[in-house]
């Protein structure tokens, strides 16, 4: 589904990825792991096709597609879709409106005409129900006052509108207490499909003790340097990142 | 002086002319004298410096006779006192609730009479600003509205100014006077619009007296669309742990502006101001407005924002005024733009003048560039870069309309402002 090869990237003339490989095939999880400042946010910023994070080399294929010939929207519209480690607020446009305008326009590119407003408004209060977010979420501006918690269900509540080809997780489990992350876990092995691919980026262990991968992957430096099973989680866990640092070195 | 002078002359003479009441005569006479003898803005005066009134001096104004016909805006339900003026006279108002009295300069028998003469040398003494001399020499017309003490209205009233087809060419003054009593609490709605029609040049100016303890919620809708020069001005005065809610927007029209001008009278008193505006085409809108903290422990928070768009022009003017006396002031302002086209143009200024040594005072103007992790959150999600832009222009501005406390008014301001945004962008409402 997405065959990574050789990737480097920048942001702002500072060189982040330097030849990362990764090939993920639908219906697998992968998890990447790794320590601060690894490029594990900017992996997902290159893919979903962020301004400003500039791809100097590589190349990847996501679905017989080379993405970085497409617009994020594109991307989007072709299945990727990108859960923020920081949502952002946008006070004014309503979370309906936004979850509609988005729906809209990835049906659009199917050739799926546009739900009427009954059956979006219908479907969408069953997938809040669904995440465990209260239905009057829906009126209020996209995460506007929202929890860190509530936040994340949200992203989880796009994901499941949108029903997307692969799933990047960008530390989402990063300010959940463990209820929040139970219920944000639980969704997302709802989610697990023989369609669907997830890659999970995470820097602790614990998420994967939830969302349990077929596979973990350490990046440092901008490359993996390690792939692993999931035992590989639990050996950083009792080891930290030190010693990948001296490997590598 | 230019041409302006020449012709609202005639008319002011005429006026003069039409009247038995010397009090009246010698205060419109006033206004005329202060009037002329004002230099007529140049781009060299500071106050008109961004705002050119070329577009007041190439037409041969006349004052309004009372003959058109329109409607205005209609709340329905909501407001069961609306008060409509068309063309500047009063012509419909629904039955006053216990505890408002509305009187009228145009029919004020000599009791009233002299209570308007005390009422009207009492406000703007020393209010030198041009249009509202104008207002002064020209004025026809005052609808004086007063809530008595302790009066607490359930339902709000309306002010309904409506310019009818029939006013083409004509200059509407008119007051507004409303005294709010001690302990009183009302909500007034002023709205302006116009049947689409020729020029016309409208001249309101607004007076608030809120006694101590009264509170106010207030809004100043300028929804003229086409020829209209509207200039004109909201000046409110605040006793004593008084609260004033104002909220002002502005789209539309050839030139609109407005001065605002809030005075803290009182200790602990409370405004909220916060206004939208919208120009687009050519179209030119001008706030200035001048917080006057007087007295200690009062508050402002000002928040104004504006979109301009194509080749229209917005001029943002903040002064909050902090005198000698008004120990723990905190007042805020703060004003943003977003310019969507590369000919829009915005001047915008905050003017902080502080005379006392213990207050919190904040302020910002900014230019606003657009928000790139939220237009970035959009294209993540699939929406159109195009669709994306206008959501968010959309949003800048509707956030301010969200936090309006009167479902009624956002019902009605929010078309106003998803029709400006309609172009390929899905924002019809969702429960």
């Amino acid at each position: 589904m997405l065959k990574i090869d050789n990737l480097a990237a920048q942001v702002e003339d500072k060189v982040i990825l330097r030849g990362l490989n990764l090939d993920v095939k639908a219906g697998e999880v992968h998890a990447i792991m790794g320590p601060n400042g690894a490029g594990k946010s900017t992996l997902g910023h290159v893919l979903a096709g962020r301004a400003g994070y500039e791809v100097t080399g590589g190349s990847a294929d996501f679905d017989g597609q080379s993405l970085f010939d497409l617009e994020p929207e594109e991307r989007a519209q072709a299945g990727l879709f990108l859960a923020f480690q920081y949502p952002v607020e946008i006070p004014g446009v309503s979370n309906m409106e936004f979850l509609k305008a988005s729906v809209d326009a990835v049906r659009a590119s199917r050739g799926q005409e546009a739900l009427s407003s009954m059956d979006f408004i219908k479907l969408a209060r069953e997938k809040c129900q669904a995440v465990d977010l209260p239905q009057d979420f829906l009126k209020r501006g996209v995460n506007e006052g929202f929890s860190g918690g509530e936040k994340k269900r949200n992203e989880l509540l796009q994901m499941m509108l949108l029903e997307p080809k692969l799933c990047i997780l960008d530390e989402t489990d990063s300010g959940l207490d463990i209820d929040a992350l139970q219920v944000v876990a639980n969704g997302v092995n709802a989610l697990r499909s023989p369609d669907r691919a997830m890659i999970v980026v995470t820097h602790y262990q614990r998420l994967l003790d939830y969302i349990v991968p077929d596979y973990v992957h350490v990046l440092a430096k901008g490359k993996i340097v390690k792939s692993g099973g999931r035992e590989l989680a639990l050996e950083l866990e009792k080891q930290g990142y030190g010693w990948i640092d001296e490997e590598v070195a | 002086m230019a041409v302006v002078s020449m012709q609202a002359q005639n008319a002011h003479q005429q006026l003069q002319a039409a009247t038995d009441w010397n009090w009246l005569s010698n205060w419109r006479a006033l206004g005329w004298e202060r009037f002329s003898n004002t230099p007529w803005p140049t781009r060299k005066t500071e106050d008109w410096k961004y705002t050119p009134l070329r577009s007041l001096t190439n037409t041969d104004w006349q004052l309004a006779a009372p003959s058109g016909d329109a409607q205005g805006v209609d709340f329905d339900d909501w407001s069961r006192m609306t008060l409509t003026l068309v063309d500047g006279q009063l012509v419909d108002h629904d039955a006053l609730p216990e505890g408002v009295s509305v009187r009228l300069l145009s029919k004020a028998d000599a009791q009233t009479r002299g209570d308007f003469e005390q009422r009207l040398s009492r406000t703007l003494a020393g209010e030198r600003q041009l249009f509202n001399v104008f207002n002064q020499a020209m004025l026809t017309e005052a609808v004086w509205i007063e809530i008595a003490p302790g009066t607490v209205l359930d339902k709000p009233l309306h002010l309904n100014q409506v310019i009818s087809s029939a006013a083409t060419e004509r200059v509407i003054p008119v007051r507004v006077l409303v005294d709010v009593g001690d302990r009183a609490e009302a909500t007034l709605v002023e709205t302006f619009s116009n049947d689409a029609s020729g020029a016309v040049f409208i001249n309101p100016v607004t007076e608030l007296q809120l006694a101590a303890n009264a509170r106010l919620r207030h809004y100043h809708l300028l929804l003229e669309e086409g020829d209209v020069r509207h200039l004109g001005s909201v000046h409110a005065s605040l006793g004593g742990y008084a609260n004033l809610d104002s909220f002002h927007m502005a789209l539309g029209g050839t030139l609109k502006r407005k001065d605002l001008v809030v005075e803290h009278n009182g200790s602990g008193a409370e405004l909220t101001l916060n206004g939208v505006y919208l120009p687009r085409g050519q179209e030119h809108i001008d706030y200035h407005t001048t917080l006057e903290h007087c007295v200690p422990h009062c508050t402002s928070s000002e928040v104004f924002r504006g979109i301009v768009a194509d080749r229209a022009k917005a001029v943002f003017n903040g002064r909050i005024h902090i005198h000698k006396d008004a120990q723990k002031t905190l007042a805020e302002l703060s004003n943003k733009n977003l310019l969507t086209s590369h000919q829009a143009e915005v001047d915008t200024k905050p003017e902080l003048e502080i005379y006392a040594d213990d207050v919190k005072c904040a302020h910002g103007a900014t230019v606003a560039q657009r928000d790139d992790s939220a237009l970035f959150y959009f294209l993540a999600r699939g929406i159109r870069r195009e669709e994306a832009e206008v959501m968010l222009n959309f949003a800048f501005i509707n956030e301010l309309l969200d936090g309006l406390a009167d479902a009624p008014v956002r019902d009605l301001l929010q078309p106003l402002l998803r029709e400006r945004f309609a172009q390929g962008a899905a924002l019809e409402p969702l429960a």
